[in-house]
């Protein structure tokens, strides 16, 4: 009986999600141009939001320096695509091999030597500035200057993953769908169940035979990979890279919000917050320029996760869920309860 | 040769004082609520605004205006605790991180509106005023700075071992628990214990701002900067922030005379990676977290 009804609730979620996707793609295929681009950088920051979420809202390790994982994706593509000519496809691949390979090296450094909780928030900043500067003042990558992709024809090559705005949608909208649905798959397989168990209580967890290390760096590394992902799709789309813009706090920033706000450890949070927090900041940005006060938009990110957190610490869409029928998700729709790690 | 080494030494003493005041604001907030300030860095950038503008109005000397910043920067603390931060002192660390950034970008997004993007350097006089004493020679406003500083941390101190109230606020970063059972006024010890972080930090920003542009994107890098300080030294660990400050003045400056100007900025950041994964509770480390 419960089981029947759990697949019941599973085949109505799966189907909501892909209506909404597929919504998704209809107003891709009708809006203007402006629309688009918004959407477009709304739907990669909801993918890579579920990477961050992964780790936090799954595997419980906080990362305020995620922009270094982006930034690693980003010119992996553009080095290899501007000075060697070689497929996307390659250097999102090898992007991907090194920000997994760098997260795993910080993971098991940190928790190798217990550097846990805030500790291990600030190496993930601490590493993500070094970085920045050190790109900063590296020729190779292009130091200051950035590197820049050639203006894109408007001829639309999958191999080469060039095309136009539209190209672009469709290729964020895919890899949003996939980390909606990863999410989904991740956090009720194995080693879902496993993360949130050490999440929850790490000791509890090594008690019953997880063993807790391991996870912790494979859930970092899975999560620097796939936002390096997002990172060399971005880089493309935005057309140019610079290390201040690529891998400056401000992108750690943007990849946190969604999540926050939109529900942390659920699939549907990230890209429920992104499609809230990203736009108003466009606006207010907007405002802020007509108005002549350039720190709008700073203030309105801010107060959003100031008063999200306050008043709805769970996220937004789990007080949806929890609006339209807590019966109809039960067990699964229950938000994670992380605790604060006493002295 | 040696007197520049001894100079630029000298130097990375002086700033490393006031390092010391921004990073012993941070850890005193950390070591009593265990809160971790995101936000520490605009709170030093609101103490340039406040020593520029001072200043530049009234012309007064820059202690009377770090005086003043002591002053605001004490009641905004103790403001900013019971209106905002006394409700995230019970939550898990990643939402009060959170929150703390929250705060750090509306802040900063303030500061932007108000006094705009560009740097503005301070027109005082004293920026150019040198003292030479037998080899060194050295900034007038470097030597008030650390003087200040150096007095400061000093009082501090001494307050917070022999006064009553330094006694149950040591008492509350002891045991919360504890202290309320014997009956200290845990609400009001936090509001004033964040007055005074936010005081430090406040009072380092006016002093140095004769050294430095008054620019809203120089937050981030304090913040960060009082981290550093902090962990190099352990965080709450009260001589910890002082040894924080006087190591990594001394660094960067040595950093910037050996190597490019770029790897002054970056060297804290590698100093806290390394002090992170090899001595990650800092010199004088306080307990787990």
């Amino acid at each position: 009986m419960q089981r029947t009804s759990n697949q019941a609730s599973d085949t109505k979620r799966w189907s909501a999600g892909a209506l909404v996707f597929a919504a998704l793609a209809v107003v891709g295929g009708m809006s203007n141009a402006y629309v688009i681009s918004l959407l477009t950088i709304v739907l990669l920051f909801t993918f890579m939001g579920q990477s961050w979420n992964l780790m936090l809202g799954i595997g419980g390790q906080l990362s305020i320096g995620h922009a270094l994982f982006v930034g690693i994706g980003a010119y992996a593509v553009a080095i290899l695509n501007i000075k060697y000519g070689v497929t996307p496809w390659i250097g999102l691949l090898l992007g991907a091999v090194i920000a997994g390979f760098v997260g795993a090296v910080l993971a098991w450094l940190s928790f190798r030597f217990e550097v846990r909780g805030i500790y291990f928030a600030l190496l993930t900043i601490a590493a993500a500035e070094f970085v920045r500067i050190m790109f900063g003042g590296w020729d190779y990558v292009g130091g200051m200057q950035g590197l820049f992709y050639q203006a894109p024809s408007g001829a639309m090559d999958l191999g080469m993953l060039r095309g136009d705005a539209r190209f672009y949608y469709f290729v964020a909208l895919a890899l949003a769908a996939i980390g909606v649905a990863g999410t989904e798959l991740i956090s009720r397989s194995y080693w879902g169940y496993v993360w949130r168990a050490m999440r929850d209580d790490d000791e509890a967890a090594r008690a019953l035979g997880v063993r807790t290390f391991r996870h912790k760096v494979l859930v970092v590394s899975i999560s620097a990979a796939t936002a390096a992902i997002g990172g060399g799709v971005l880089g493309l789309v935005q057309g140019a890279i610079f290390p201040d813009s690529i891998m400056g706090m401000a992108i750690s920033v943007d990849v946190l919000i969604g999540p926050v706000v939109g529900g942390l450890g659920t699939a549907f949070g990230p890209l429920v917050g992104s499609m809230a927090a990203i736009p108003l900041h466009h606006a207010m940005g907007a405002l802020g320029d007509a108005l002549g006060l350039p720190g709008l938009n700073s203030v309105a990110y801010g107060a959003v996760l100031i008063l999200v957190v306050w008043f709805l610490p769970d996220g937004i869409w789990p007080s949806i869920v929890r609006l339209y029928g807590a019966t109809q998700l039960p067990a699964r729709g229950r938000i994670p309860q992380l605790r604060k790690v006493e002295e | 040769m040696l007197s520049l080494w001894l100079n630029v030494i000298a130097g990375g003493v002086l700033i490393g004082l006031v390092y010391g005041l921004v990073a012993l604001g941070l850890t005193i907030i950390f070591g009593v609520m265990r809160v971790v300030n995101f936000a520490h860095g605009e709170m030093v950038v609101f103490g340039i605004y406040i020593g520029y503008w001072t200043v530049r109005i009234w012309d007064v000397p820059i202690v009377l205006a770090a005086a003043i910043a002591a002053v605001v920067m004490f009641v905004f603390g103790y403001l900013l605790e019971t209106l905002v931060v006394k409700r995230f002192v019970n939550r898990p660390h990643h939402y009060q991180f959170i929150v703390f950034i929250g705060l750090s970008l509306l802040f900063s997004g303030v500061l932007l509106m108000s006094f705009g993007p560009d740097p503005r350097p301070t027109a005082s006089q004293l920026s150019f005023q040198t003292v030479s004493v037998g080899p060194l020679t050295l900034d007038w406003a470097r030597i008030q700075a650390a003087a200040t500083a150096g007095l400061l941390i000093a009082a501090l101190g001494a307050y917070l071992k022999y006064s009553a109230f330094g006694r149950s606020l040591r008492g509350a970063a002891n045991n919360r628990l504890g202290g309320l059972v014997v009956g200290l006024n845990i609400p009001r010890v936090y509001a004033v214990t964040f007055g005074i972080g936010t005081a430090c930090a406040g009072v380092a920003g006016a002093l140095i701002s004769p050294l430095f542009d008054a620019q809203p994107y120089l937050a981030v890098d304090f913040t960060l900067l009082a981290f550093v300080t902090v962990i190099v030294g352990g965080l709450g660990s009260f001589g910890g922030a002082l040894l924080g400050g006087l190591t990594i003045g001394v660094a960067e400056a040595i950093a910037a005379l050996m190597f490019t100007p770029s790897m002054k900025t970056a060297l804290p950041y590698a100093l806290l990676i390394i002090i992170l994964i090899f001595r990650p509770r800092g010199f004088f480390g306080a307990k787990d977290i």
